[in-house]
């Protein structure tokens, strides 16, 4: 009797067991016979495309037609939204955006947010971006050396990535603000209040402090897997030439790490390009326009109004592309010039 | 190695599969047949007979309200609409309550697509005009909507040869000061008496804030509407005589300087308009609630955020609108329930609009939202609102101020592109806060700005 009892699991899971086998036969098979006809239709190397067709079409969608309606919502103006219902005008919102007596004197152009926005994003990349890369690499480093805590530190340093962009910018603005725990701190070490949300050099530094500190580990990551993959015996064959730290780095680790820092190069400044929604939260793109980035411009000029200019919205986002384009280009060939070289 | 088992499972896994999706698909058809068939059962003639009322489509219908609050209108909206609901069994309304940001936002390219809700709190009046319905062949008695709206149609309606009825006025606004009376008393200050100017209120607020050690004298609600009121008092007429914008003229001109003297002296905190970019809206009710600032330029639908918030920490009273040359000026507004053209239930929608213009549910939405009627009989009888006497007493106030709004006031709030007047002045004036802007450049962009947008606007 016991064993009668002690056997019914084991029917049971035979049964499940069974059923599973069943359905993973059932699951490769049904494709195979298609599959096989397909290959032998299309043949070997056209075969691919068929397995790319659905995110073909996916990215057609959403991707390619969404740039293409673009293109044509920058050549034509009025507040209507639908394509067919819009005057066409040609080049008109690209000259609006391009009137300036003087490119280095924003004021003097016609649409000066705009050139405002192009400055500050310009200033904000190139600062940004290097202090990123710099402090990713500086914390990867000590991070792969055998430091006490390193797993609770990587897990720190990872931490902001965790979060909401508007979580960071909103818990780093409740810091800042006039009555923010930052004044509490100086005034109760016998200081004065700093209008760090107000100033707007120290404005332009808080939106890119804080940028870094909430993307810093995820990049920081990226540079940690490629110091890892480097082989350990480089190392030793470097301190058997009695090769210095400095030597080691610069010769070993920076060259190895080369694929990787790239990556991070051209992730960061694709992001940096982007920046909105940290810097909307915190700063709101202020004071004045101190810290509008173009993607603020484009969304301020295209929804944030009463009268939505989508025309002029998406012709400075077509400035954007190609800015996005160039950098990313030149990007490529400085990754294919220094891996081939 | 190929499985032994596996061409020999291969014909009867090939069956499985294919009773497997007959069955499923079977399975899923009688399933469909099943949620169908449910609405049409609670339609039913027997059920709509023993409901009190059906819709007048004689089928189940769902709105769909979006409604931002500034402080507890969705909710008692949504409450109120429970007793419709019970008379009309088959309508439902469901109230999305968003921020006012959407309703600014995305609610228009939301509109703009053909989509968004069936219904929506409003305050951009007359701009959204072109998507609204003319609720006139629905209502059932549009003269009483005639009578007791009508000061208010004209701002949703598209030019002076529209009369259509368009929405239901659910809040009438005028902007005007709040002051910390707290902070007065312990300054031992006396305020300033109606008709007292902005120059003597200045004073006396930089009296109270020193002696009571308080930042800020004074702070202005981050808006152009809010800003409209003092220049109008200023002289500003915002329109030319053929009602084209004008904005510019030494009214606007006077008041914009004072403004940013007064930002620059520290009269008001640099915050709230020099603090953020562009057009964006901030209220300066978190720093008068913490009794930073003095005296607050905000309007009345603050009332009853107030009078929750600041319980009893310190008194509050609003006070007349300080005078300029040109008299003692807010500007009215307001927020209005509309229907938009692409419902599918327009019947519905004018009945449910319809119900909560009652005389006596509209009253009761009023006491409740602590808000001011623009219902003409409501009005006339007054309403008792239960509030602490600090509210009632500042109610009151905002209520008396309606009489000394200037005609310029009323064409602006009239106008449908007011808020690109609006976005201009709080852009080009925020810069001008934060030191990127003289004055006069600051002004030359507004012009600059409001003919841009408009002329875009008029762009076919």
């Amino acid at each position: 009797m016991n064993d009668k009892f002690a056997s019914w699991p084991h029917r049971v899971l035979a049964v499940v067991t069974g059923a599973l086998r069943a359905i993973t036969h059932l699951m490769l098979n049904i494709p195979e016979r298609p599959m096989r006809w397909a290959q032998r239709v299309l043949g070997g190397q056209r075969i691919a495309w068929l397995f790319l067709t659905p995110n073909l079409i996916i990215f057609s969608l959403f991707t390619f037609l969404p740039i293409l309606i673009n293109f044509y919502y920058a050549v034509t103006g009025g507040v209507q939204l639908w394509p067919s219902e819009r005057p066409f005008i040609g080049t008109e919102n690209f000259q609006k955006l391009f009137a300036c007596d003087n490119y280095f004197d924003y004021s003097t152009c016609d649409q000066d947010l705009f050139w405002r926005a192009i400055y500050n994003s310009m200033k904000f990349v190139s600062i940004q971006v290097v202090l990123m890369v710099l402090f990713s690499l500086i914390t990867a480093l000590v991070l792969n050396r055998k430091i006490v805590g390193r797993g609770f530190f990587r897990s720190v340093y990872f931490f902001p990535v965790l979060l909401s962009p508007v979580v960071v910018a909103l818990v780093w603005r409740w810091i800042l603000l006039r009555d923010g725990v930052l004044n509490a701190i100086i005034e109760s070490m016998g200081g004065e209040k700093v209008l760090w949300l107000l100033d707007p050099s120290w404005s332009f530094f808080w939106v890119i402090f804080v940028t870094v500190w909430a993307q810093m580990g995820f990049y920081t990551l990226i540079l940690l897997a490629g110091l890892q993959a480097i082989p350990r015996d480089v190392y030793e064959a470097a301190q058997m030439d009695r090769a210095s730290p400095w030597r080691t780095f610069r010769k070993i680790t920076l060259p190895l790490l080369m694929p990787n820092m790239i990556v991070v190069l051209a992730l960061a400044l694709i992001r940096a390009v982007q920046t909105f929604d940290e810097v909307f939260v915190l700063t709101g793109g202020g004071p004045g326009s101190a810290t509008t980035f173009l993607v603020q411009y484009i969304y301020n000029t295209g929804f944030a109004q009463q009268i939505q200019r989508f025309g002029l919205a998406a012709a400075a986002s077509l400035v954007l592309a190609v800015v996005l384009f160039i950098l990313t280009m030149a990007q490529l060939r400085a990754s294919r010039s220094k891996i081939d070289g | 190695m190929t499985h032994p088992r596996t061409s020999v499972a291969r014909t009867p896994v090939g069956l499985i599969a294919f009773l497997f999706i007959i069955a499923t698909a079977l399975g899923c058809s009688k399933n469909d047949e099943k949620t169908a068939s449910q609405p049409s059962n609670s339609t039913s003639p027997a059920a709509a007979a023993s409901t009190p009322s059906s819709s007048p489509s004689g089928s189940a219908a769902e709105l769909r309200m979006q409604c931002y609050g500034d402080g507890n209108e969705c909710e008692v909206t949504r409450e109120l609409l429970a007793g419709f609901e019970k008379k009309h069994p088959n309508i439902r309304v469901v109230v999305d309550v968003v921020p006012y940001k959407a309703i600014l936002e995305n609610l228009p390219i939301q509109l703009a697509a053909g989509e968004g809700p069936d219904m929506a709190r409003v305050t951009d009046l007359g701009g959204l005009n072109k998507y609204y319905l003319d609720l006139r062949p629905h209502l059932k008695d549009p003269a009483y909507w005639e009578k007791n709206f009508g000061k208010t149609l004209d701002w949703y309606r598209a030019g002076r040869d529209d009369r259509g009825i368009y929405g239901l006025m659910t809040q009438l606004t005028v902007t005007g000061p709040i002051v910390n009376k707290t902070l007065f008393d312990q300054a031992g200050v006396a305020m300033p008496a109606r008709g007292a100017t902005w120059d003597d209120w200045v004073a006396a607020t930089h009296k109270v804030a020193k002696a009571t050690e308080v930042p800020f004298p004074m702070a202005m609600d981050r808006s152009g509407h809010r800003f409209a009121g003092l220049a109008i008092s200023m002289g500003a007429k915002y329109f030319d005589a053929d009602g084209n914008p004008a904005v510019v003229d030494d009214g606007f001109r006077n008041m914009a300087k004072k403004f940013i003297d007064w930002h620059k002296d520290g009269t008001m905190p640099k915050e709230i308009w020099g603090g953020s970019g562009g057009g964006q809206y901030r209220d300066g009710m978190k720093e008068f609630q913490n009794a930073h600032i003095v005296m607050l330029i905000t309007g009345s639908w603050q009332i009853e955020r107030l009078d929750k918030n600041v319980g009893d920490a310190f008194d509050w009273v609003a006070v007349p609108n300080p005078c300029g040359p040109a008299g003692c000026s807010g500007i009215p507004g307001g927020a209005g329930l509309v229907v938009f053209k692409h419902t599918k239930h327009p019947k519905e929608a004018a009945l449910v609009l319809d119900y909560l213009a009652r005389e006596e549910v509209h009253a009761e939405y009023m006491v409740r939202t602590a808000n001011i009627p623009a219902h003409a009989a409501i009005t006339e009888k007054g309403l008792d609102y239960k509030l602490s006497l600090a509210a009632k007493t500042s109610l009151n106030t905002f209520m008396g101020e309606v009489s000394g709004i200037l005609p310029p006031a009323y064409v602006l709030q009239g106008y449908p592109y007011n808020r690109a007047i609006y976005n201009a002045t709080v852009s080009r004036l925020g810069q001008s806060v934060a030191g990127e802007l003289s004055v006069d450049n600051a002004l030359k962009r507004i012009t600059a700005d409001i003919n841009e947008a408009v002329k875009e606007a008029q762009r076919k």
